[in-house]
């Protein structure tokens, strides 16, 4: 087995110069200190991504998109495929945890300062990322056709269509007309199978490619490294096997409910809430006023989100304004204050 | 302007030209047509039997749901129950009285006077009469 196995790779370096692809990955060097656990974080997202890709693919041979159909396909896998249930909800924690990784590594990142020259575009790529998983969850999210995720995507379309100028020629692009309909589904179901994953797996090709040519930051002056090939990988795969374990106990403990189907009709459910990363937002929307001055309330918030975002990506960029000798602190202060917003924000429209 | 700008002038404007012959079409159909769905000037909702006090019914007016709403004192109200905040779909609170969104905590009163919350502008409202037993909603606001 040893043999055959040598002979194949021999082979193949004769054709491909594999030794060179070995030798450079071992050449790239992780920093060993206190916060090192945080460098799984990025190898665990792109775990997950793998996750939902299979899972997804095995959810497409049972699921049928439209209104009459995309409910009782997403109910007849839940309940009459064998294990159906377990893939469903699979996918559906996998989207979750995935954001919450994809976060984990943007703050790890942010606080480890590890953005800075020559990294811009490495945080650019990423913080674009953070945004497709989080159109992945939200188009995912209407594809049971189920009343949380119609009322999910009226609000989240309609946001769309606050726009100024172009509002309500993005909404009815978004929608595929003035209302959510069959058509609206339609079109989250493309972009979810297809768009979304030909974007995100070309940008994280390309975000990949900058990690491994630039290598890992603070590599070079780290008292301590470990090599990326096998040491950090073999660990990687460790926490790939831990987080699996967990998304299948949380599938088997918490599986995830279909509720009941959308109707065009029906009053928007008392206590309706968003998923926990679009929470903060639907809260600050939620205690602003009707109207701010003479401008809406929502257009408002929908701004200052937005400013918010923006802030939150160009850290590499307004960072060098701030004196040099108070640059770490401000950055620091920076994402503290952030996460206690967002926290607090989220806590408070969990609990109200 | 000498042979070189005129040229990558001229290559330019055909390079432009056919990005657009190109995405133009795709913009286009990625663009929704415009849908003429029938508006109807009067909606029979049901007959005064099937409302009794406190009790409501959404239905289709149109392209747009319509809540009608039988209060605790008899009186009827029809009104646009698309929220004007961000477009959920309102229900009547018979233990309050009130009107409510329950995507962001909005309340309108029975008039549809956006009262509380984010909603920045109140619900449209409709005229409503009772014609022997049946209850009838009419478009023209009242």
């Amino acid at each position: 087995m040893r043999g055959s196995l040598a002979a194949a790779y021999a082979w193949l370096d004769e054709r491909f110069d594999l030794g060179a692809l070995v030798e450079f990955a071992r050449h790239k060097r992780v920093p060993v200190h206190r916060g090192s656990v945080f460098y799984y974080a990025g190898g665990v997202t792109a775990f997950l991504f793998l996750l939902q890709v299979g899972t997804g693919i095995l959810l497409l041979m049972y699921y049928r998109v439209g209104t009459d159909a995309s409910y009782e396909s997403v109910r007849y896998i839940t309940t009459k495929v064998p294990f159906g249930w377990l893939m469903r909800s699979v996918h559906s924690w996998g989207a979750n945890l995935m954001v919450l990784f994809v976060l984990l590594h943007m703050l790890s990142v942010l606080f480890m300062k590890a953005y800075r020259k020559p990294r811009e575009l490495t945080w650019l790529t990423g913080c674009a990322l953070l945004g497709l998983s989080m159109a992945f969850g939200f188009s995912g999210y209407l594809l049971p056709w189920n009343e949380l995720a119609y009322f999910a995507t009226k609000v989240g379309t309609d946001i769309v269509g606050q726009v100024p100028l172009v509002g309500h020629w993005l909404l009815r692009l978004v929608r595929g007309g003035d209302e959510v309909t069959g058509a609206t589904l339609s079109r989250f179901f493309g972009l979810h199978v297809a768009i979304l994953p030909a974007l995100l797996t070309s940008l994280m090709g390309v975000h990949l490619l900058f990690v491994q040519t630039q290598g890992m930051a603070g590599a070079d002056r780290a008292k301590k490294t470990m090599a990326f090939f096998p040491n950090f990988l073999l660990r990687d795969a460790i926490f790939w096997l831990v987080v699996l374990n967990a998304v299948c106990a949380l599938a088997v403990f918490f599986p995830w409910e279909l509720g009941k189907k959308a109707d065009a009709l029906a009053s928007a459910p008392t206590g309706i809430k968003p998923e926990w990363y679009f929470l903060s937002q639907y809260q600050f929307l939620k205690v602003l006023p009707g109207r701010i001055g003479p401008v809406a309330g929502e257009l408002v918030g929908i701004a200052v989100i937005g400013a918010a975002g923006l802030v939150f990506a160009l850290v590499p960029f307004w960072e060098r304004l701030v004196p040099e000798g108070r640059r770490d602190r401000a950055v620091e202060l920076f994402g503290w204050v952030s996460l206690a917003v967002l926290g607090a924000m989220t806590a408070w429209g969990y609990l109200s | 302007m000498n042979r070189k700008a005129f040229l990558n002038l001229a290559m330019g404007a055909g390079a432009a030209g056919f990005m657009g012959s190109m995405f133009y079409p795709v913009l286009r159909f990625l663009l929704p047509a415009e849908q003429t769905e029938a508006e109807p000037d009067i909606l029979k909702v049901g007959s005064v039997a099937d409302f009794a006090d406190g009790f409501s019914k959404i239905l289709k007016f149109g392209r747009s749901p319509v809540i009608v709403i039988r209060d605790l004192k008899g009186g009827f109200h029809a009104l646009n129950a698309t929220c004007t905040h961000l477009d959920c779909i309102v229900q009547y609170k018979k233990d309050e009285d009130l009107i409510l969104c329950a995507c962001h905590n909005g309340k309108y009163d029975l008039s549809g006077k956006n009262i509380s919350g984010p909603p920045p502008r109140p619900l449209e409202r409709y005229e409503v009469k009772v014609q022997g037993t049946d209850v009838l909603v009419f478009r023209k606001p009242a």
